[in-house]
């Protein structure tokens, strides 16, 4: 445990001690805000046009507001999933850091897992920022928190899984923007896969379409927790760190 | 402290160690001397747990590379080829990383940081950035980073590649100062390197092992006979290189006499003395007293080649200034 935090510690500080993590931060904290002015602004819209119209449809904030932005939120977060990840093993190889990792009493397990909570919680960071504008809802609405909170747990485990295989990506490479770009493709793969459902009902369209990280996110928007989909994204997470742990040992016996 | 058998390590295509067996006593400095692409490295990485041995076994410190890795790193202290630095850190930031990796902490930790800061003289820098480091101070770091932990043993690969003089005497220094408390294994290609800091010399070529003895045997065994470059310029006539050489020939304890360069009246030799002849003495007189100035002479070093091929029995090449050629193939696999 101490080890994973020791790695941790130092990733979290290699993110804000480089432009990287204020990059991200203020791209993803405009994007988001761009999207939220947005969907707020269109809800007012419907709203009053509903009042002129003399019908008094109760209009949830929720619905209309909450659950599309969130879904947003795992798209944009799509695009900057590369970002946070495609340094994590690309630039210790490269700067030759990594034999002092391997040469040192710790185990690889511990490396990973150290530098995947670290994506894990920039990425969290960026979730925090898209709460401050939620946070204005909570002041002139009255939506519902929890329905919300879920859907943030369902972005925290599906970015959990896609960073999980960016960090194993990030192991196949010296070169960051090929780790990032390759990153970049399987997150976008893995988003599309959903797509075959639309048209095809045979088994290996309902597979691929199981495969994607979006079909399952659907019950986190919506404010319920299905296991089956929280199972998905764990697994995902234990297929890519455990992916990431059999590269890095076969990074010895190859080199 | 360190018992290697038989390792061998090979790679798809080429054989990078090939069944290596020595021994190194508590305390030591070895030097482990070798071309580039000899398989100094490969045999550090699997010291050091790196890399595992396709074949054979090492012990470090009373435990088995393969079997208690863990162990192992933590009773030695790696300085890498190019030293394992973050630029983004701060040059204490960076040690006290490297400490707790190594599962220091606390006041201990803190206290052993500016110790190693000072014994590596980089205390003075203990706040700026690597990135904006010389190599000389990087290289120092990276010194400091290896024995944070006061390590039983400690490898060293190439610790003063990419020095200048100034810099590559203070690093030597350093390694000596270090001897005490540590066993130390360093990596060169550098003969005066291993006859200045080292007791003993592990040799190995092309992956096999060639010779382990003390340095001062060794020295013995590869200055049996002495090469010396001689520069000689007529002074009133014109200079005739072929009385030179045949005049040069005639000095005792001389073995063979080959003309260099010759130009601008001047003509270099290259004089090699029989076995355990001192002949300097006897040349500088032989060409003053022929009424010719003395230019130059200095004995040539004895390049790894030489001594390589003395060791190995092999014949003395034409080209002997030439520096050791590197086996291609087995340097590819050595650095991924």
């Amino acid at each position: 445990m101490r080890n994973i935090w020791i790695i941790c510690q130092k990733e979290l500080r290699s993110y804000f001690s480089s432009p990287v993590a204020y990059l991200l931060l203020t791209m993803f904290a405009l994007i988001f805000g761009f999207f939220f002015w947005n969907s707020v602004g269109y809800f007012n819209m419907m709203g009053l046009e509903s009042q002129m119209r003399g019908q008094s449809m109760p209009m949830s904030v929720n619905e209309y507001v909450i659950r599309p932005l969130l879904s947003n939120i795992s798209v944009i977060g799509l695009f900057f999933i590369p970002m946070i990840t495609m340094r994590l093993f690309a630039e210790e190889k490269r700067m030759g850091t990594i034999e002092l990792l391997a040469t040192s009493p710790i185990r690889d397990m511990e490396v990973i897992i150290g530098k995947w909570l670290a994506a894990v919680m920039l990425y969290a960071v960026l979730l925090l920022f898209t709460a401050v504008n939620f946070a204005f809802l909570f002041k002139y609405g009255n939506p519902d928190w929890r329905p919300m909170a879920m859907g943030y747990l369902g972005l925290l485990l599906q970015a959990g899984g896609l960073l999980a295989v960016g960090t194993f990506i990030s192991t196949l490479t010296k070169n960051q923007i090929i780790a990032g770009a390759a990153t970049f493709g399987v997150c976008l793969m893995l988003w599309v896969l959903e797509w075959v459902a639309g048209y095809e009902t045979a088994t290996w369209a309902k597979v691929l379409a199981y495969m994607s990280v979006i079909t399952h996110y659907e019950s986190f928007g919506k404010g319920v927790l299905d296991t089956k989909d929280a199972v998905y994204y764990v697994s995902l997470i234990f297929l890519g760190l455990f992916l990431t742990s059999r590269s890095l040992e076969s990074l010895r016996w190859r080199s | 402290m360190i018992t290697v058998k038989n390792l061998t390590k090979r790679y798809a295509r080429t054989v990078a160690v090939d069944h290596i067996s020595f021994e190194v006593q508590k305390g030591q400095i070895v030097g482990f001397l070798g071309p580039n692409g000899a398989g100094k490295t490969t045999t550090m990485r699997i010291l050091t747990c790196f890399l595992p041995p396709t074949d054979g076994g090492a012990n470090v410190a009373g435990f088995d590379v393969l079997q208690q890795p863990l162990e192992v790193k933590k009773r030695i202290g790696y300085l890498p080829e190019s030293p394992p630095l973050y630029p983004e850190m701060e040059v204490r930031e960076y040690l006290t990383f490297v400490g707790k990796l190594k599962g220091m902490s606390g006041l201990n930790l803190a206290k052993r940081v500016g110790e190693v800061s000072d014994r590596c003289a980089v205390s003075d820098v203990s706040r700026r950035l690597i990135s904006k480091l010389s190599k000389g101070y990087r290289q120092r770091v990276g010194l400091a980073q290896a024995i944070i932990h006061n390590p039983d043993v400690l490898i060293l690969d190439e610790p003063t590649a990419g020095l200048d003089p100034k810099q590559i005497n203070e690093t030597r220094e350093l390694i000596k100062g270090l001897a005490g408390d540590h066993t130390i294994i360093l990596s060169t290609h550098i003969l005066p390197e291993v006859e200045q800091t080292c007791e003993q010399v592990i040799i190995i070529n092309k992956g096999k092992l060639v010779a382990t003895d003390s340095v001062h045997n060794l020295q013995n065994r590869a200055r049996g006979a002495e090469t010396v470059l001689v520069e000689v310029e007529g002074r009133d006539s014109a200079l005739d290189a072929g009385s030179v050489q045949r005049r040069l020939e005639s000095i005792a304890g001389v073995s063979r006499v080959v003309p260099k360069e010759s130009r601008n009246n001047r003509s270099a030799f290259e004089v090699e003395s029989l076995k355990d002849r001192f002949i300097r003495g006897d040349l500088a007189r032989a060409v003053v007293e022929s009424g010719w100035n003395l230019n130059e002479l200095r004995p040539t070093a004895m390049s790894l080649e030489e001594i390589f091929l003395q060791l190995t029995g092999g014949e003395k090449p034409e080209a002997v200034a030439e520096p050791a050629p590197e086996p291609v193939a087995a340097s590819e696999g050595e650095k991924q």
